[in-house]
């Protein structure tokens, strides 16, 4: 199929020089396809190398030559006379036990930790294709209680910690993954709902969806936390922590809703069919057949939308719930380190974007494997 | 499955089954909404409860009084001695206008990126990938907050940066050239929307004439009489004066031009950035979706590549494209609100001020919630109409 167009762009000089390849052969080719193709390529090709270049050398000398990584305790006076020029990275060995564990007591911060880990290998878990099993829910259970004596404590010779001292890292995997875990089941049962031909659950369903998805995440936090104890009989006090949780479980049951409705909508009506003519009861149908192909359909888009919550999460922030990105701010209350927010929010980035980029890394994965080529 | 085998006693309760699944569905329908009823009821009663006993009037009737909140940064004429129902309405046009701009400066920016990701030059598109994958996997909040702390960060208004002269960024935000508008320019910038509506059914007329008998008519002579002509003749009949005025270092603050205060200017960065970068993603993926065959079969036809582009490619891209930005504009009308956490005062943030101020945490919530769903139904709508016309236009 080639064109007679296509000839003159073929390079025919390098045809003839295939005999004698060097490795700098080789470079010369790949930066003359990829980076000087034609005059208009070039020029952006060099623009950007000069505008890289500037910007990889001052990045350079303020994160790494003029940075400066150790000062003895809260004596920020080297940092400060340096400020703007280099970075004071003395700030995270300084604060990192606070921005990671909050207010969690000192001795018993390996409780959190290992929560923490508890927390990936669960999520490196459920990620493996051969554990997507029935074991699977056992296995989730099973962590969670895991995580929950570890935190609390209380039991076997572990310290009592009281949820308002809990902070950092742990809080926020502690606010996405319940979230999920709860949020799931629900939107599941509401997609189906909004798929129903009942039409009074279709349109509470509906109701319930839209009211969710149409406002800002904030205003449901605000509502948690102001206005939840309204609505509560007389001496009913929740604590915040589970009023957050149980805001963003909501909020994910409706996003996690719309999408398994996408998947439940690609199925092809003789699956519905071919069950009804097997006399499956409804719960058997969607459980058995419909759900199961529905929900394989939309993991990549799931996995997307388990980003977004995870990032979501750090909203806690303005209703005040200790979380990673709340205590990042917290840490740098403290006068002497005021100046080095920078450098902090850096820090905690760089946290965030590690479990963001693995999850997105996965769903590209996913995807590829659903679709070759 | 295989414990369901089709008999005699079988096929005889499947001819109830008719009436017993709509009794069942009934009985379903009236269980669920009895629970759902059963629930708000009491939510609500408990609620009625509390009020009367904080002696909080329900009711819309405290909008009336008086707010007296101070807000920094307004294009409306606002006083703390205004009531509430002025401060939400300044709150709303705080929010449009974070948006409106947002949305704008985000479309644009995330569809060179989109583009420039699928450039054939090797450096650009890495770039273009970097900035998508950078972006998206860190929260917003934590970036609002990092671009605000980069403004508090910036030099003060006397030794202000100048990238660009008659420009000033210093930590009270940016200053910018402006001109001062009157009613005569109001008219002049009437009649260039007018004119470009104008243009948009001359388009359509020009182009139907064209399908109808394959005469190229060229439509530049009119947009320079509408858009340049138009304007001026207003511009030059009314009087209308253009003299750029430069914002100028006075004292401790600048004086003239226009200003962007640092949290409305960290606040749109954020969102434009984060936004833009999930608009690359959805430019990029439309693009990719037109099979390689629309480029031959244009190609083969003798058209040329712009022209493929603008006729070919772009329409049946855009059918994949507009739903996906849909909901990007929503989210970002939405984060929005996270202006709360730099102190910008959108609507939320002025809602939640009248909240703490007053204790009407339910009415408070309940405005938030109305502006929001009006705000996305208009996108929607909007956007609605937009697909279907690009739609009927392709067939």
């Amino acid at each position: 199929m080639t064109s007679i167009t296509d000839a003159p762009e073929s390079p025919l000089p390098f045809n003839g020089a295939r005999s004698r390849k060097t490795p700098a052969h080789h470079v010369i080719r790949w930066l003359r396809a990829n980076l000087f193709a034609s005059i208009t390529s070039s020029v952006i090709s060099l623009v950007l190398i000069a505008l890289l270049a500037r910007a990889f050398v001052s990045l350079v000398q303020w994160g790494y030559w003029n940075a400066i990584w150790s000062v003895p305790s809260d004596q920020t006076g080297a940092c400060r006379s340096i400020r703007g020029l280099g970075a004071c990275w003395a700030v995270i060995p300084e604060k990192y036990r606070f921005i990671l564990f909050g207010t969690y007591p000192f001795s018993e911060q390996w409780r959190p930790a290992l929560a923490t880990l508890v927390f990936i290998a669960l999520f490196y878990v459920s990620s493996r294709r051969r554990w997507w099993r029935k074991e699977l829910v056992a296995v989730w259970a099973a962590a969670l209680i895991l995580i929950g004596v570890l935190m609390w404590g209380g039991i076997a010779g572990l310290t009592y910690v009281s949820q308002d001292r809990w902070g950092g890292l742990p809080v926020t995997l502690i606010l996405a993954t319940f979230g999920l875990a709860f949020g799931f089941p629900l939107g599941i049962v509401v997609a189906l709902g909004r798929r129903s031909k009942l039409p009074a659950i279709r349109s509470l369903c509906v109701l319930y969806v839209e009211l969710i998805r149409g406002v800002p995440l904030i205003s449901l936090l605000f509502m948690a936390s102001v206005m939840f104890p309204l609505f509560m009989p007389d001496g009913v006090n929740i604590d915040k922590l589970l009023r957050a949780q149980i805001a963003f479980v909501l909020y994910a049951g409706a996003y996690l809703a719309e999408v398994i409705r996408g998947g439940l909508q690609a199925i092809p009506r003789g699956q519905h069919d071919a069950a009804d003519a097997l006399g499956l009861s409804y719960w058997k149908k969607n459980g058995l057949i419909i759900l199961p192909q529905a929900i394989r359909h939309v993991i990549p888009p799931l996995v997307n939308t388990f980003i977004a919550f995870f990032k979501d999460t750090s909203l806690v922030l303005i209703i005040g719930i200790f979380d990673l990105l709340t205590t990042a701010k917290t840490s740098i209350i403290d006068p002497a380190w005021q100046p080095f927010s920078v450098e902090v929010y850096i820090f905690v980035g760089l946290i965030y974007f590690v479990f963001c980029f693995a999850m997105s890394r996965y769903s590209r994965q996913l995807e590829a494997q659903a679709h070759p080529n | 499955m295989t414990t369901s085998t089709p008999g005699l006693p079988r096929r005889r309760r499947q001819r109830f089954s008719l009436n017993r699944q709509q009794l069942i569905g009934l009985a379903w329908q009236i269980l669920v909404v009895g629970i759902a009823v059963a629930i708000v009821g009491w939510l609500w009663s408990n609620a009625l409860h509390n009020l009367s006993v904080r002696r909080i009037s329900t009711g819309f009737a405290f909008l009336g009084r008086e707010a007296g909140m101070p807000i920094a940064d307004t294009w409306l004429a606002y006083s703390p001695k205004d009531p509430y129902v002025r401060a939400f309405i300044v709150g709303i046009v705080n929010t449009l206008r974070v948006a409106v701009i947002g949305i704008v400066l985000a479309t644009v920016i995330g569809t060179l990126i989109g583009i420039a990701r699928l450039s054939s030059n090797w450096l650009l598109s890495r770039l273009a990938a970097v900035y998508v994958e950078l972006l998206r996997d860190i929260p917003l909040l934590l970036q609002l907050l990092f671009w605000y702390v980069l403004m508090q960060g910036l030099p003060a208004a006397r030794a202000a940066r100048k990238p660009i002269e008659g420009v000033f960024l210093s930590n009270r935000g940016l200053v910018l050239p402006s001109v001062p508008i009157a009613e005569a320019n109001l008219w002049v910038i009437a009649a260039v929307v007018a004119g470009l509506i104008a243009l948009y059914l001359l388009r359509r007329h020009l182009l139907a004439r064209q399908m109808a008998d394959g005469k190229v008519r060229h439509l530049w002579p009119y947009a320079l009489a509408l858009l340049v002509g138009l304007p001026a003749l207003v511009s030059w009949s009314l009087g209308a004066s253009w003299t750029v005025t430069m914002p100028e270092l006075r004292g401790f603050n600048f004086v003239g031009g226009l200003t962007l205060a640092p949290e409305y200017f960290a606040l749109l960065i954020a969102l434009v950035t984060y936004t833009s970068a999930f608009i690359a993603e959805i430019v990029r993926s439309g693009i990719q979706a037109i099979p390689r065959g629309q480029w031959d079969a244009a190609a083969a036809l003798g058209l040329r590549r712009r022209f493929v582009l603008q006729r070919i490619v772009l329409p049946q891209a855009l059918r994949v494209i507009i739903p996906p930005m849909t909901s990007q504009y929503l989210n970002l009308t939405k984060n929005s609100s996270l202006a709360v956490a730099v102190g910008y005062q959108d609507v939320v943030s002025i809602a939640n001020t009248t909240l703490n101020q007053t204790g009407q945490a339910i009415e408070a919530i309940a405005l938030i919630m109305m502006v929001f769903l009006t705000i996305s139904l208009g996108i929607s709508l909007f956007m609605n109409w937009y697909n279907a016309r690009i739609a009927l236009v392709e067939r």
